[in-house]
């Protein structure tokens, strides 16, 4: 009985600008169930950090409790890792982000962790405009449970035991939105070309970012009558746009028809073109995207792709005025600025 | 692209790169499977069906197999096959017994085969169990042919030739040693049912030069050489030997010049190094024997002086190609150089003969003197008669020779039973389902890192004084076991299964040398230039799907493909299946 990835890589894999191949930045063999959409949601991640050429030291990813967050063991495994308390990783996340804001930090979560358990924590992260990743793993039930209805799973969606959901769901994507988040995106696990974009502009916005990306649970609610099953997603699919990542240093490739299209400049320089698929939507405009997503709902669709980012983001550090620098890089004279900068801030207060 | 049709028994064939590159197409990964089991005799078994001389073949075959492992796709080195397989001839049981016991019931038909080399036998391997009167005919004392003439002992020991030769002899085989067939038309005078010839390629070739006849008494041409000393007729050489050629004979003939007496000697090419036919590893057993190898030097005279030869005069060349790749030799302008000996051997090729054939039997001869076949039947234009291993295409090998000879047997068969010669049998294939639990497949899927396992050779003290000692030792058990569990199993196919898809892309995230795409059907070119990683060894199939629901198709490069089965462990739907592909050539008898 063996279960182990062998060594060998395909000898002609193309090299990002760092040097380092794809499989650098893989992790551990999954022991999730064969066929969990994570898994593809953990191979976007791998992908989006090789093409974005990200040093692997780089990087945290913060994990909270759930089969989600077991996957930060299946990529990345050269950079930082915190698996944390169950719905405890966004406050784990902005502890260390206050810490050393040099790091890119990527959080992930799943239904349970962050619509149940987490919810709170949910909320306040998403206030705060922490500068991070945000990525919920979303599959509509507690899959390592076996399968009980989470908040996310829909009013009516038929679960594995054949009994109807209750209640109505939480839409993560129309809470953040209700809160003020600057960077809101859905996705689908199983359509890898529109996830890795996402991801990449994700981890290029400058504050909190979410990713919802619906994410089948094969086991457990893969069945004929769940919304978040393989065929149901595919079948209720309905994009906002297609969307284009394009870093700073990159001549910009794809054209669009006029009209359809619109482009967005991230902080640090790279652009997001966006082919619009829905009339009447602007992605900088809080409204229309959330008139955008309630029209969506009405019609039964899943709405996917970029549906809202505020080009101004700030981050919490800007927001509070910290130190530019992180605090284990702070020397004695940081720290100890002397008598004369006391004898200044003492004068302040006369 | 068109949809791959794995039902067709060519494909998954194809991809077992081994078997397919056998001329016999031996079941490697299969036998391999089998040592690692420590299940020896079956092992030999496989072998001796598809190959008829493991043991021989484990020791000299010319492994056009090796080159072809995919694991030298993904790593440095290929499974070294070759030695494996002599790992079952040493570690072999009672294999007589498994072998068809005679006396075969006749079937009332004779033949005659001309010449005891491999494809000769492997003729009568395969028919006398049918119940043929088979008479094999060689001008020697013993079966064997060129195995017995042209390879040295040292390489080769007599004893596993004697050995397999005679569970082919002893299936009833009328054998008429000592006997030179000088004509064709008497053979077929005698009233046999069929003639096989596989006389080989028995005429090495000689170069005229200045000098050649005067010293003719130290100036040997190789094979003949070779077949002196296997009869004990030479026992000696000079202390300076020059072995002109390189190919494997003159590998074999410096080595065996070192062994009776040779304490100089020297290999020299006319072309660079890297152009030398020899097998690299007969090049670096010669090497390691303290034969220097000069090359960019054609000879040029034969020196002789007071009659007893001195040397050899050689010019300095060096290679330019043209724009078409092709090579010329052009002189460095440096000027001559001569080179000391005391005996010359000529080893620079070999050419078919066939003076013994009368030209107005109705056998008709085409370019180089060579017979006019058909080159699937091997049937000459005189129905009756049939050619086979050298004789049939040119010099070649003993696997070539096994092959010719198996499909030759079909052909002689059919002719002898009145059947269509070019109705020839479908090889036998079946595809087994490998799943036995979660995690636990029927074959040993986990890929292992250790590199080439060397074989040990015997002390050169010992080797190079007495030709009979064997020069490689062959590997143990343990070894032989850790060298098979390199095999990538390449005969268990990934099978795909299109209805049960359900995209969730657990296969592309889960393999590890990128090998599955699902994407948009496109042309070759255009679909090689879009997967995952790059599908640039265009002698590699693409495995095509059909149209998915999402309108892409699955594409599988097999390539760099290691068979590992994780593709299939994590399909949840079991779409992706590992299942084993034997691929068998049907023989005119079934053997096993």
């Amino acid at each position: 009985m063996t279960y182990i990835k062998p060594k060998f890589r395909h000898p002609g894999l193309p090299k990002n600008t760092l040097g380092y191949s794809r499989a650098d930045y893989e992790g551990a063999i999954s022991t999730l169930c064969a066929g969990c959409g994570h898994d593809s949601i953990s191979g976007s991640i791998v992908q989006a950090c090789y093409e974005m050429s990200i040093e692997p030291h780089r990087l945290a990813k913060v994990s909270g409790i759930g089969c989600s967050s077991k996957t930060p063991t299946y990529f990345l495994e050269n950079s930082h890792g915190f698996n944390s308390v169950h719905g405890r990783m966004p406050s784990v996340t902005t502890g260390a982000n206050m810490a050393n804001r040099d790091l890119i930090y990527l959080g992930v979560s799943g239904d349970g962790d962050s619509a149940s358990i987490g919810m709170g924590q949910f909320c306040h992260v998403i206030r705060r405009n922490i500068n991070m990743t945000y990525i919920v793993m979303n599959n509509g039930c507690y899959g390592l449970t076996k399968g009980q209805d989470s908040a996310t799973t829909d009013f009516g969606s038929v679960s594995k035991g054949g009994s109807k959901g209750l209640y109505q769901s939480i839409d993560l994507i129309g809470l953040a939105l209700e809160l003020g988040a600057t960077f809101v995106a859905r996705s689908f696990s199983g359509d890898k070309t529109q996830l890795i974009p996402l991801i990449k502009a994700a981890m290029s916005h400058p504050g909190f970012a979410l990713l919802d990306v619906l994410s089948p649970c094969v086991t457990f609610n893969n069945n004929v009558g769940s919304t978040k099953s393989y065929d149901y997603v595919r079948d209720h699919i309905e994009a906002t746009s297609v969307l284009d990542f394009v870093p700073e240093e990159e001549e910009i490739t794809v054209s669009y028809p006029e009209g359809g299209s619109a482009s967005v400049t991230l902080h640090d320089g790279s652009q997001l073109l966006l082919h619009k698929l829905s009339p009447h939507w602007d992605p900088t405009d809080r409204h229309s995207a959330v008139n955008r997503l309630q029209q969506a709902k009405k019609q039964g669709e899943i709405l996917t792709g970029l549906l809202y980012i505020d080009p101004q983001s700030q981050d919490l550090h800007d927001i509070m005025g910290t130190y530019s620098k992180p605090l284990n890089s702070l020397q004695e004279e940081d720290l100890c600025p002397g008598s004369a900068t006391l004898e200044k801030i003492n004068a302040s207060f006369r | 692209m068109e949809p791959t049709n794995i039902r067709d028994p060519e494909y998954f064939h194809k991809v077992v790169d081994c078997q397919y590159a056998c001329p016999a197409h031996t079941p490697v990964p299969e036998y391999i499977r089998l040592i690692a089991a420590e299940r020896y005799t079956e092992a030999y078994m496989i072998n001796w069906e598809s190959n008829v001389f493991p043991g021989i073949l484990g020791r000299t075959c010319d492994r056009p197999c090796e080159p072809a492992c995919r694991r030298g796709r993904v790593e440095e080195e290929p499974v070294a096959i070759c030695r494996l397989k002599r790992v079952a001839a040493d570690h072999k049981g009672d294999v007589r017994s498994l072998m068809p016991q005679g006396p075969f019931p006749p079937n009332g038909k004779k033949i005659a085969l001309i010449g005891g080399g491999p494809a000769s036998l492997t003729v009568a391997r395969d028919l006398a169990p049918l119940g043929y009167e088979i008479h094999l005919y060689d001008e020697w004392h013993k079966g064997g042919g060129m195995m017995r003439t042209q390879i040295p002992a040292f390489r080769l020991p007599e004893e596993v030739l004697d050995e397999e030769v005679g569970y082919i002899i002893d299936l009833g085989i009328h054998t008429h040693f000592n006997q030179y067939v000088a004509s064709m038309r008497e053979i077929l005078e005698k009233g046999y049912d069929a003639v096989f010839v596989g006389t080989g390629a028995p005429k090495g070739r000689d170069l005229q030069l200045p000098g050649r006849e005067e010293g003719a008494k130290n100036i040997h041409i190789g094979i003949e050489f070779l077949a002196n000393v296997a009869f004990e007729h030479t026992d000696k050489i000079g202390r300076k030997v020059i072995v002109l050629g390189g190919g494997n004979t003159a590998m074999d003939c410096c080595r065996t010049s070192r062994r009776l007496g040779g304490d100089d000697v020297k290999v020299i090419v006319r072309s660079p190094f890297k152009d030398m036919k020899a097998s690299p590893w007969e090049i670096e057993d010669a090497q390691e024997e303290g034969i220097p190898i000069l090359n960019n030097m054609p000879p040029k005279e034969f020196v002789v002086e007071n009659g007893r030869l001195k040397g050899v005069l050689f010019e300095h060349v060096k290679a330019e190609y043209d724009e078409n790749g092709r090579r010329r030799l052009v002189s460095t302008g440096e000027p001559d150089t001569f080179v000391e000996a005391d005996d010359v051997i000529i080893a620079i090729g070999q050419d078919n003969a066939f003076p013994w054939i009368e030209r107005d039997l109705g056998i008709e001869f085409g370019k180089w003197d060579l017979p006019a076949l058909d080159k699937v039947t091997f049937q000459s234009t005189l129905p009756k008669v049939f050619f086979g291993g050298d004789a049939a295409f040119g010099p070649e090998n003993i696997i070539t020779a096994a092959a010719h000879g198996h499909q030759a047997a079909i052909s002689i068969d059919r002719y002898c039973q009145g059947g269509d010669v070019h109705d020839r049998p479908a090889p036998m294939t079946n595809l087994i389902h490998q799943k036995m639990g979660i995690h636990e497949w029927m074959y040993d899927s986990y890929v292992v890192t250790d590199q080439r396992y060397k074989v040990p050779h015997e002390s050169k003290v010992l080797t190079l004084t007495n030709r009979k000692v064997e020069v490689e030792l062959g590997f143990d058990r343990g070894v032989g076991f850790q060298e098979a569990q390199r095999c990538l199993n390449c005969d268990v196919q990934t099978v795909f299964t299109d209805s049960k898809c359900i995209e969730c892309d657990a296969c592309v995230d889960i393999c590890p040398t990128s090998c599955i795409t699902f994407t948009e059907n496109g042309e070759e070119e255009d679909l090689r230039a879009r997967l995952n990683a790059p599908a640039s060894n265009t002698s590699q199939d693409l495995y095509v799907s059909e149209p998915l629901p999402t309108k892409r198709v699955m594409v599988k490069d097999e390539d760099v493909c290691l068979h590992c089965g994780l593709c299939a462990e994590r399909c949840p739907t079991a779409a992706w299946d590992m299942q084993k592909y034997l691929y068998n050539v049907t023989k005119a008898c079934k053997i096993l």
